[in-house]
């Protein structure tokens, strides 16, 4: 394609006005395995699908925890994600330490934005290849953002992100009016479903499913992987419920899906 | 400044500190620690306020109380929580007891020059599940011990401790069945700190005590003399 004439540096301008290097970056993105985030009025969730490259190895984690109230579900390169992840445990340290309060998740993500950009536009630097969604409780409200290798950062209802992630913000689409009044159960619980519809052909099991809450009266916590479990009966309980009614659903899926694949 | 007898006469130079008295104590049993201090805070003789707390959690296995100037408090206990949550983020898992009293011990010495103006007690649950004492000088002298009083009322507290913990000087009682029981250690120390108070000017207000084992830190506080 033409592109390759305006891609090999970051400095680099399409005649489109393009930069190719930040959107390849945001491939790396994509690559990684799905995460998710999404938010009540009360309670931030994030659900990873961790993915390991073989039988042999541990799978992947995605989610991180940076202070008491705010954590990190990430998608694409973890290397650079964990350099990210300093920034921002040092970020909130040093605002707990300085001030004597909680660091407003909007603030780091900013800082973080900031931080993005400069190796956007820095001889001899790279963008950062990952993709963070940012859940936090500060302030009386919950927050959850995603940053990306451009260095542009938005606020969410409800996002998904890495490969497949088209089919969980489907479903996160049809479903983030209910999101604010819910309780923490059926947030998860959405969260859960919400990664079932790009799970593809892996099932799902406390092991390669992550989950990770914060809210009012709920301190940043990674679930461990038996809580994860009642989450996942609770999905296949009522799958095998609906399961006849929603054999047309699925196939409008597959549909769509095979679509995606075909643009590429 | 010499005097008409050519005598040479000190002037009177500032100190960076300054003492805000109080008392703090804590005491190891078998599976057990228990940790209190009062939160007086004076200045001569005055109060300067009757709740300024002088106690830290820092784990669930593990706190530090300390005495002496209020300032210089503060910013250890600052630091030390801190740097105890750079363990947790950096190792997975909270600090042992044994690893912050080494590190408090680190952080004095680092102000060998200009000390932290305080006097603390770590105490908690080791490794094994035991309880233990570490107490320091202000330049963090370190040493594992039973029982440890501090502050303005220590010298009040230390020899009631060494009766009834170590059982010094007793003909009463033989070492061999004497076993300190939690109950025991808690009304041991909340007696000793309110004696302390009865005869130390600059303890008294509000004591908060805290009781820690393997399930946990459990926080209490009660009235010592207001005046």
């Amino acid at each position: 394609m033409f592109r390759t004439q305006y891609d090999s540096d970051i400095s680099i301008y399409s005649p489109e006005g393009r930069l190719y290097q930040i959107e390849y970056a945001m491939q790396a993105v994509a690559q990684g395995s799905t995460a998710l985030g999404l938010k009540s009025k009360t309670h931030a969730v994030v659900v990873t699908l961790m993915r390991s490259s073989d039988e042999l190895s541990s799978h992947q984690r995605k989610i991180f925890k940076v202070d008491g109230h705010m954590g990190i579900a990430i998608s694409g390169l973890t290397a650079d994600a964990r350099v990210l992840l300093k920034f921002m445990r040092n970020e909130t340290l040093h605002h707990k330490f300085v001030y004597g309060s909680d660091l407003p998740t909007g603030e780091v993500v900013s800082s973080l934005a900031m931080k993005s950009q400069r190796n956007t536009q820095r001889w001899g630097r790279r963008p950062y290849g990952v993709g963070l969604l940012v859940i936090g409780y500060d302030g009386g409200k919950t927050h959850l953002y995603q940053t990306s290798p451009s260095g542009n950062c938005f606020s969410y209802y409800a996002q998904a992100i890495g490969s497949r992630s088209q089919s969980a913000r489907t479903y996160l689409e049809k479903n983030f009016k209910a999101f604010p009044e819910l309780g923490l159960e059926e947030l998860v619980l959405h969260g859960v479903k919400a990664l079932k519809e790009s799970s593809g052909k892996e099932t799902l099991t406390k092991l390669n499913v992550g989950i990770a809450v914060v809210g009012k009266e709920q301190k940043f916590e990674i679930l461990k992987p038996n809580k994860v479990q009642t989450y996942l009966d609770q999905i296949l309980q009522t799958e095998g419920e609906i399961e006849i009614e929603n054999e047309n659903e699925n196939e409008k899926d597959e549909e769509a899906e095979t679509l995606e694949l075909k643009l590429d | 400044m010499e005097t008409y007898l050519g005598e040479k006469q000190q002037a009177s130079q500032w100190s960076p500190y300054i003492n805000n008295g109080g008392s703090c104590l804590a005491v190891a049993g078998e599976d057990f620690a228990v940790i209190a201090s009062d939160t007086r805070m004076s200045l001569g003789y005055s109060i300067k306020t009757r709740y300024s707390t002088k106690y830290l959690k820092i784990t669930e296995k593990c706190s530090i109380v300390s005495s002496g100037m209020q300032a210089d408090i503060f910013t250890l206990h600052k630091v030390l929580k801190s740097r105890a949550q750079i363990y947790e983020q950096k190792h997975g898992k909270p600090m042992s007891t044994d690893a912050v009293a080494k590190l408090v011990s680190r952080l004095l010495y680092y102000r060998r020059f200009f000390p932290y103006y305080t006097f603390n007690i770590v105490a908690g649950i080791d490794d094994e599940g035991v309880g233990c004492v570490f107490s320091y000088d202000a330049i963090g002298t370190l040493e594992r011990v039973k029982y440890s009083a501090s502050g303005s009322g220590s010298s009040l507290i230390e020899p009631v401790l060494d009766n009834q913990v170590a059982l010094k000087n007793r003909n009463d009682i033989k070492k061999e069945d004497y076993k300190l029981t939690k109950e025991n250690a808690i009304d041991l120390v909340k007696d000793a700190i309110t004696s302390a108070g009865e005869r130390d000017i600059y303890t008294g207000d509000f004591v908060e005590i805290s009781i820690i084992d393997i399930n946990g830190t459990h926080e209490d506080k009660f009235e010592l003399r207001f005046d």
